[in-house]
């Protein structure tokens, strides 16, 4: 065991895998799928040398995953469980209903995009369909924010006034399969934090049986139960900031539910979530040294939503520029439409809100094209009117999908003729 | 900030010598990034993985699209188009490849655009199983090349992400590794990082993507054997070879086993490879029962 702070170059897998190590987890239920598999494989390891004292079950589903993760909770057992895709996908009917059981658990999702057709790479279309499923989402932007948002993670979904189980993600190959340095607290500080799982003094017993989700009718009692979780979600707002002060007196790092870089002085700013902060980070300094007022905002906690923080910090910009790597079919990018609820009406909101989609399957997105999002924002600021969302997708591309589709023989003529 | 790229083929350790590399940075107190790229994650496919290290915090993620340093451990794959290897390779950048063929030899035949360095062969042909080390060999090379990493930090590197191997593996991966590092010493500190100002970055030529008809514009394939137009048979590492004297044309054993389709029957009844596209899975060498398939390294001569 680790008993002083080391720093390693950790895989954000790895990272995770240690979170569950620290932070205590007693019972992991599994099911592997890239690229999240590397975790449970980490955390096998140490279990079958006898490193990490805990149970870890493989299931046949994702499905089976989360209810046995969801039972675990309820009997007052520390659980942590991963998944990705395809994966949470399947696992979705649980999600809400784990979620209305009012139980404690850590969710490790690994980004990636969804089928069809199918990709390995990641984007936001798998963790942002489980936005209203009463999870907390937690979204990481760096292998250290991993290990430490999933150590926040368990003392959120334990606490009285949340008491909701909480999804931690990280991006797929940006952040699991990349190593960088990751601060490991020491085993007692960690445990120090975290403390032993707080039992809410319902926990189900032999000898001790709960009716666990009983059926309502008529509407009035199930609206009861699903705003009472609305209200600690709510809550969950300000119980964030209560833990992550706490975190950093204890360990020493501080994480608001919104990042701001360079973005008080900003003009302009880049909104988004997860690991593409890196790159934003880089593309603000250079527009920086360029003479442009530049900024990033990026909320880690995306459920609750935290709009009043939001309203606050974009408060008399010119623009936002709201990056999503999702995509909506029908509507559009999703943290656009979110912003653009949170800052309707609210004063000093920016009058230009462009949206751009992004990133689809993993795809890269450069300095060139941030510093185009910039200016055609800064153009919009200019002549009073907000461009139309934009899919990121160049001459190239097409031209490559058109290469490919000769070779499928993917055209509407070509497909028909035997 | 150093920017740098490992190609070689699935089975070599490149994941193992980018970690490698990556530690041997970060031992020298760089902050350090290193990743794989996988794909289609087999044995002799091409890959490769990126170390990014800076003296300070790294702005950067994914893909390197303008490498300062690429090492090629297999000299084999800049004939594989999907290799990439020199993907945003140019004067400024370094490329070392391992293999028979010299650096001037290179140059000529690929009209290489940078700065080439050659690595010899040291008898990894001596067996018939791929050389699992090349990717630690090549990372150890790397880090003579960039000129900041001391032999003893390699050293320390080497046993870290080796840990897991047994103490003859690693002892034998750790002699290769240094053999390379001391062979390199007339070139140590030829890598030069480029500024982040001489990084491209050339405007987006953004486009409003049409709409297409639903045949186009879903993901089928509509035509047939479009795999024959992939040669995979570059991939390969090993190459399954029939001693005719000892095959029984039993039909269909080798052929079946095949998770190709790449083994037919040709004249007489005699298996018939295709090494347009055979992978060096070896499947066919252990299904023989007559045990009339050996498995001989690539080249094969």
């Amino acid at each position: 065991m680790i008993e002083s702070t080391a720093r390693k170059l950790l895989t954000g897998n790895a990272a995770a895998a240690w979170a569950a190590r620290l932070g205590g987890a007693d019972y992991i239920p599994a099911f592997p799928i890239t690229p999240q598999t590397e975790i449970i494989e980490t955390i096998a390891r140490w279990i079958d040398r006898k490193e990490l004292d805990a149970r870890m079950t493989m299931f046949e589903s994702e499905h089976s995953m989360l209810t046995a993760a969801g039972a675990a909770a309820a009997t007052g057992v520390r659980t942590f469980t991963a998944t990705s895709s395809q994966g949470l996908l399947y696992a979705m009917e649980m999600l809400y209903t784990v979620a209305g059981w009012r139980v404690p658990l850590v969710l490790v999702n690994v980004s990636r995009g969804v089928a069809a057709p199918i990709t390995l790479e990641a984007d936001h279309q798998d963790v942002l369909a489980a936005r209203d499923t009463g999870f907390l989402q937690l979204h990481c932007a760096t292998c250290q924010e991993v290990l430490d948002l999933t150590l926040i993670a368990f003392r959120l979904a334990e606490d009285a006034r949340v008491r909701l189980p909480v999804l931690v993600n990280l991006d797929g190959f940006q952040l699991s399969f990349t190593r960088e340095p990751v601060e490991l607290p020491s085993a007692s500080a960690a445990q120090g934090f975290v403390g032993e799982f707080r039992e809410s003094g319902g926990e189900f017993r032999a000898g001790h049986p709960v009716s666990q989700a009983v059926a309502v009718l008529g509407g009035g009692p199930y609206s009861y139960f699903r705003y009472e979780a609305q209200l600690s979600m709510l809550r969950a707002l300000g119980v964030f900031d209560e833990i992550s002060a706490e975190f950093s007196a204890v360990i020493g790092r501080r994480y608001e539910a919104v990042e701001c870089y360079r973005a008080e002085d900003a003009e302009i700013v880049f909104f988004l979530i997860g690991s593409l902060a890196t790159k934003v980070k880089g593309a603000v300094d250079r527009l920086r040294e360029s003479g442009f007022r530049a900024g990033m905002v990026r909320p880690r906690l995306l459920r609750p939503f935290p709009a009043e923080a939001l309203r606050a910090v974009l408060a008399g910009k010119q623009a936002v520029a709201v990056i999503d790597q999702d995509l909506s079919l029908g509507s559009g990018g999703i943290l656009h439409c979110e912003l653009a609820s949170a800052l309707y009406g609210a004063a000093g909101a920016p009058a230009v809100l462009t949206s751009y989609v992004g990133g689809l399957g993993g795809r890269d997105i450069d300095f060139g094209e941030l510093k185009a999002m910039f200016e055609e924002t800064r153009a919009g600021v200019d002549c009073g009117k907000t461009p139309s969302p934009r899919l990121l997708y160049t001459r190239r591309e097409l031209h490559e999908m058109r290469q490919l589709q000769l070779i499928a023989a993917a055209t509407d003529e070509a497909a028909r003729s035997p | 900030m150093f920017r740098m790229r490992m190609h070689g083929r699935g089975g070599q350790g490149i994941k193992t010598g980018a970690r490698v590399l990556g530690s041997a940075f970060f031992l020298s107190d760089y902050e350090v990034q290193d990743a794989p790229l996988y794909g289609a994650e087999r044995r002799g496919a091409p890959i490769h993985a990126f170390v990014r290290a800076a003296r300070g915090a790294i702005h950067e993620r994914g893909i390197i699209r303008m490498p300062d340093l690429v090492v090629l451990a297999d000299s084999g794959l800049l004939e594989v188009a999907r290799g990439a290897v020199l993907t945003g390779v140019d004067a400024d950048s370094v490329l070392l490849v391992r293999g028979q063929a010299s650096a001037a030899a290179l140059v000529e035949r690929y009209q290489l655009p940078c700065r080439t360095l050659a690595l010899p062969e040291a008898g990894s042909h001596a067996t018939n199983a791929p050389d699992r080390s090349l990717g630690t060999t090549c990372a150890a090379a790397a880090a003579r090349l960039v000129g900041v990493i001391d032999r003893g930090t390699l050293e320390a590197a080497l046993v870290a992400e080796l840990s897991d191997m047994s103490a003859s593996v690693i002892e034998a991966a750790l002699t290769r590794a240094l053999a390379a590092y001391d062979a390199l010493e007339a070139n140590a500190g030829c890598v030069v990082p480029r500024a982040d100002s001489a990084l491209q970055s050339s405007a987006p030529e953004w486009i409003e993507l049409p709409q297409d008809g639903v045949l186009t514009a879903s993901p089928a394939i509509h035509a047939t054997r479009t795999s024959e137009r992939m040669p995979t048979g570059l991939w390969r590492t090993v190459r399954p070879v029939i001693d005719f004297a000892q095959c029984h044309r039993c039909p269909w054993v080798c052929s079946t086993a095949c998770p190709d389709g790449a083994i037919g029957m040709g004249k007489c009844g005699y298996p018939r490879i295709d090494l347009e596209h055979c992978k060096g899975c070896m499947v066919c060498v252990l299904a023989c029962p007559w045990h009339a398939m050996t498995a001989v390294p690539e080249p094969v001569q």
